[in-house]
């Protein structure tokens, strides 16, 4: 236990007093965040988008230039009103049930009850809740989740290569420390880098971002936690035995960008192709940023996230394996 | 300690083939070979970090185990240390890993680490970290304590320096095992010497009876100007010179004088381990 905690503390201080990787890790996800947030945060459309249900009437408001209507005929109300809700449209029109929805929290309800009044006078209003989603609200999981899997990936995978390189780990073997004490300990330190980081961005940005969280903070630690743990984990693997550091980073770079575009940290993976998605899941990020917008934007709970835990949790338990199974000091 | 028939190749290269010798306990013994003879293999071996492909690595009579680790210091021919931290800061990360640390201010002391306790690990000179690796070597208390060249490349003045820390180890009754390119060095600090090239053993003894075993009185060293056929008794032709290895001075100087070889560049000294090394090796020991 001395010598766990003495390395972990080594390491921690190493860490701290690289300035250079240090500020990197804190400013560059807060520089992303607030960046999108001031490039796609204003420009909303004038339209006014109206989901059509069933066949719609000919010559009514619908015809309107500023109004664009979506053919929604053949999908499921819920995920129609849920839409509705994060104010993707801005009104629900039913025809075979002579209904319309509005979101009462977004300003164009009213406008539009004014508009549809004459050709929908018969239609029965109902009414849905929810504030809208900026892109900042879905883009924070994806950016945080992102510096997650980089200082993870390098901060063990590459620092331990490096230092089999130089010798560090070679005077390691050289004392009574075994090389389980020396990685869980270094997992460790990485560990409480990695989650005091991803916490001090997301409060940061969160203090003038204001992010919508509609479910519960525990959970989120929760996938957070255990996503740090799972990317650490693969890291492992690629400090397990390589000497080279060139080799190393080439290798975690090829790896990275595939999983931060395809497991939709900027862009949703929504309407790319299925063969896409289905790659995507092989992932981690993918299923921690999954769970996270979960949780903070549709409110889910431990039952909507479980699936993502469990991946998690399972890869953890595999790449730890892999990473023993391949480990030599040398 | 004692080595039996250790044997080590890397693919084709023989480094270690079929060395024995054993190190009496609380002495120092000086293990000496040109670049490439296989010193740090055999080193690397003895301490538990490479494995031999043959033979047997004994401790107080035991084949070595994992609990050796604890027993022994070790300074390698180079190491990288951890960075961002400063030299304090290294020797309480060792000292926490080995069950009963030396105390910190005797580490300090006997390696003169005072004036350099809080500077941080890459801005020591090459003698400083020296003395700061030989500082991590012997926090265990160990009681035998290896070291891979740990004075090359510093300046005379370092090295006498760093030779003061290995005499206060050598008081303490610590058995040490020291590698090194410096005759001189090896003259001064160790009991025995064993002399090794291509992985083999050529010579072990005492200094003295090194010199005593190899050259007679005096080491006659003239420049031949490609003259290599002069008839002296026990002479030897380098590339450049002429060396006759002679108890009997009188008589090699006058055939010198018969040979009517131009005696300008001629001296006689004393011969040292540089001497006997160079006649063993054929190579020089600093090359
Ligand atoms: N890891 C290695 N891989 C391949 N060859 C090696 C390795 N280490 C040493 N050698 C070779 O083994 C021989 C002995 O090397 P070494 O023990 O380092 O000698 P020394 O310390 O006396 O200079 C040399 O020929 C060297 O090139
Ligand atoms: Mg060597």
């Amino acid at each position: 236990m001395k010598q766990f905690t003495a390395i972990v503390r080594a390491r921690t201080m190493e860490f701290v007093r690289d300035r250079g990787t240090f500020f990197w890790n804190l400013i560059f996800p807060v520089v992303l965040v607030v960046g999108f947030s001031f490039a796609f945060g204003s420009g909303k459309d004038a339209l006014f988008k109206v989901g059509v249900m069933g066949d719609a009437a000919e010559g009514t408001f619908l015809s309107i230039e500023a109004v664009e209507t979506i053919d929604y005929s053949n999908q499921e109300l819920d995920g129609l009103l849920d839409k509705l809700r994060r104010h993707q449209i801005d009104m629900l029109i039913d025809f075979n049930s002579s209904s319309y929805y509005l979101n009462t929290e977004a300003a164009s309800a009213e406008v539009l009850r004014t508009m549809s009044g004459a050709d929908l006078g018969q239609f029965t209003e109902q009414k849905v809740e929810g504030e809208a989603i900026r892109y900042v609200d879905w883009l924070v999981p994806g950016v945080i989740g992102m510096n997650m899997l980089f200082s993870c990936m390098f901060g063990v995978g590459f620092v331990i290569v490096r230092y089999r390189k130089n010798g560090v780990l070679k005077r390691m073997k050289a004392t009574p420390v075994t090389p389980l004490t020396f990685i869980t300990a270094q997992m460790a330190s990485r560990f409480l880098i990695v989650l005091a980081t991803s916490v001090a961005v997301y409060a940061g940005t969160n203090l003038f971002l204001n992010f919508m969280v509609n479910g519960s903070y525990l959970l989120l630690l929760l996938i957070t936690m255990l996503a740090i743990l799972c990317m650490i984990s693969f890291g492992l693997i690629f400090a397990a035995r390589i000497k080279s550091e060139e080799l190393a980073s080439g290798l975690m770079n090829l790896l990275t960008f595939p999983m931060i575009i395809f497991s939709g940290v900027f862009f949703s993976l929504e309407g790319t192709p299925e063969i896409m998605q289905q790659v995507s899941r092989i992932f981690p990020l993918t299923h921690f940023i999954e769970g996270a917008r979960g949780i903070m934007i549709d409110g889910a709970g431990l039952v909507e996230i479980l699936p993502n835990l469990t991946v998690l949790g399972g890869m953890t338990v595999l790449f730890l394996g892999i990473a023993a199974f391949l480990f030599r000091w040398e | 300690m004692r080595i039996e028939h250790l044997k080590k190749s890397y693919g084709a290269v023989q480094a270690v083939n079929d060395l024995s010798f054993s190190i009496e306990e609380g002495s120092c013994f000086g293990l000496l070979g040109p670049n490439g003879a296989g010193k740090t293999t055999t080193i690397e071996i003895m301490e538990g970090i490479q494995e031999a492909d043959s033979g047997t690595v004994y401790f107080k009579e035991k084949p070595i185990d994992r609990d050796f680790k604890k027993k022994v210091g070790i300074q390698f021919q180079s190491t990288a240390l951890p960075e961002f931290i400063t030299v304090k800061e290294t020797l309480e990360l060792f000292r926490a890993l080995y069950p009963d640390p030396r105390d910190m201010d005797e580490v300090i002391d006997i390696c003169s680490l005072q004036d350099i306790l809080d500077r941080d690990n890459r801005k020591l000179s090459g003698g400083q970290r020296q003395r700061m690796l030989l500082g991590l070597a012997i926090i265990p208390r160990p009681e035998m304590v290896f070291l891979d060249e740990p004075t090359t490349g510093l300046d005379p003045q370092a090295r006498r320096n760093f030779w003061k820390l290995i005499e206060k180890i050598k008081k303490e009754k610590t058995s040490v095992l020291l590698t090194t390119h410096y005759m001189e060095e090896a003259e001064i600090l160790c009991d025995q010497i064993a002399i090794m090239d291509h992985g083999k053993l050529l010579e072990i003894d005492t200094p003295s009876q090194l010199l005593e075993n190899h050259f007679d009185g005096a080491l006659v060293t003239v420049p031949h100007t490609g003259r290599t056929d002069l008839g002296i008794k026990g002479a030897v032709y380098t590339e450049t010179h002429l060396e006759v290895s002679t108890d009997n001075l009188d008589l090699t100087m006058n055939e010198l004088l018969n040979s009517r070889l131009n005696l300008e560049g001629l001296s006689i000294k004393k011969p040292n381990l540089d001497d006997l090394f160079l006649k063993l090796t054929g190579s020089s020991l600093r090359a």
